[in-house]
């Protein structure tokens, strides 16, 4: 079986318990949306004027937040019955399986920010509509670089037990150029005087980092997930 | 000259031979030195205390754990030479059933019979079910079935792909009186079939008669526990007993 054909049967597995099970989008969503109540309550004026250039910060640090919490959950239902050592038994490729997780995660992650986007544009008062497509490829491209490097590390961590703690840790500093790219491109977009040659700039990076990070990923998850 | 082997041969094997492998946990040895040959068409019990090492074994046997020192042999070729074929080639049945809650019986089957490349699974899923005794069963979620009912489709999901070398850890856990004769019945036709079985078990009645050659683990060393009179668990005792080798 090829590598994208295994990969694709991994994710539709995943999917499909996810959709019977609804725990991770409920908790994600849940968690993205509480995030940006909480900054709305200290960004937002009492006038209902929110503070200037806050929108793209507050949306990637939803989009980081939530993501992790999802990274988290993805891997231990496979640890809990040991079903990613009967992944590891199947005669596929190591990478379909690294693949596979990421192409589920990535359909979650992007279904969550399908509402997350609107709800932050409507509290920040941020123009959504000015360049839809450009905002949509930023949002995208940004959630592929951080679940990119987030499955590497959640595999990573699978075994440890105290993993909670350990993958912020090791995933937030090797996300910040993802991050910053985001914020800064998203920022260039939802500014007064907008600047959408900057916006493209930053798309532009954000996909040099995801074909850099992926590239390394695939590379680095067989001997990862050895023993 | 001799003659190439054929494609089925090199995808195949019909011996598997652990030569001096070791097994280190950071300072702790969980194997030492151990020998071991299985056979095409037998049954080796792997008897021990917990914590002896058979899971180790086990999990070396079936390639997810890289042995510290020596080397496991399929047929003539060491693990990494045979790289993914290998592992079509072999079914596992872990204390960890390996199966998914949210998922039914049949989706499992399915799911994991698929990452094996079986082509007619639709087919090959309703043997496995038929063979669990879980026709009647096979749209219910995994979850809501009793520690017996998902060992025995645990066990046909190791199978589904007819691998060659199949590795059993505690197979019999949960199981009642008729489900463990079912499965011993199974496990026999296995053997006729020419599978290579490799059984870690503490349940010596019914392991007894049942395999062709025994051994005992502890500390992480190995030795033969010698065929003869008496039942096996006073075998294993006395193979204890006399003291493995250091």
């Amino acid at each position: 079986m090829n590598v994208l054909a295994a990969a694709w049967l991994i994710a539709r597995k995943d999917l499909r318990v996810e959709w019977r099970s609804r725990e991770l989008i409920y908790t994600t969503l849940f968690f993205a949306i509480a995030c940006v109540l909480v900054f709305s309550f200290a960004f937002v004026r009492e006038d209902g004027r929110p503070i200037e250039n806050a929108a793209a910060g507050i949306l990637w640090v939803a989009i980081a937040f939530s993501g992790t919490l999802a990274l988290g959950r993805t891997f231990e239902r496979e640890r809990q019955a040991e079903t990613l050592r009967a992944l590891l038994l199947a005669p596929v490729e190591r990478a379909s399986i690294y693949l596979g997780k990421l192409l589920a995660l990535l359909a979650l992650l992007v279904g969550i920010e399908v509402l997350l986007v609107p709800i932050v544009g409507f509290l920040f008062q941020a123009p959504m509509l000015r360049a839809p497509w450009l905002l949509a490829a930023l949002v995208l491209a940004g959630t592929v670089g951080f679940a990119v490097v987030g499955t590497l590390f959640a595999a990573m961590l699978v075994r440890a037990q105290s993993r909670d703690v350990l993958l912020p840790v090791v995933l937030y500093p090797l996300t910040v150029p993802v991050i910053i790219a985001g914020v800064r491109g998203t920022g260039a977009i939802f500014a007064v005087e907008p600047n959408l040659p900057m916006a493209q700039t930053w798309l532009a990076m954000l996909v040099s980092f995801d074909v850099v990070f992926l590239t390394v990923a695939l590379w680095t998850f067989a001997p990862v997930m050895r023993d | 000259m001799s003659p190439a082997p054929s494609s089925d041969r090199l995808s195949d094997f019909e011996v598997v031979t652990v030569t001096g492998i070791s097994r280190f946990y950071g300072r702790r040895r969980a194997l030492s030195k151990v020998s071991l040959e299985c056979r095409t068409g037998t049954m080796t019990g792997l008897f021990g205390p917990n914590g002896a090492g058979k899971s180790t074994l086990l999990g070396i046997l079936s390639t997810v754990i890289q042995p510290s020192q020596g080397v496991v042999r399929y047929g003539k070729r060491p693990a990494d030479e045979w790289g993914d074929v290998l592992r079509a080639r072999v079914g596992v049945l872990g204390h960890d059933l390996f199966l998914y809650g949210d998922l039914t019986a049949r989706e499992n089957l399915e799911f994991f019979g698929r990452l094996h490349g079986i082509t007619r699974i639709t087919a090959r899923t309703d043997e496995a079910l038929s063979a669990a005794r879980l026709t009647d069963r096979a749209g219910d979620r995994v979850a809501a079935f009793s520690r017996g009912l998902r060992q025995r489709l645990a066990l046909e999901r190791a199978l589904i792909h007819d691998p060659r070398l199949v590795l059993l850890d505690e197979p019999f856990t949960g199981l009642d009186d008729a489900s463990t004769g079912l499965l011993t019945e199974r496990l026999r036709a296995l053997r006729t079939s020419g599978a290579i079985i490799v059984m870690a078990t503490h349940d010596f009645d019914t392991a007894d008669g049942l395999v062709d050659q025994a051994v005992c683990l502890e500390n992480g060393r190995l030795a033969p526990i010698a065929a003869g009179e008496g039942r096996l668990r006073e075998r294993y005792r006395r193979a204890l007993d006399e003291g493995l080798p250091r």
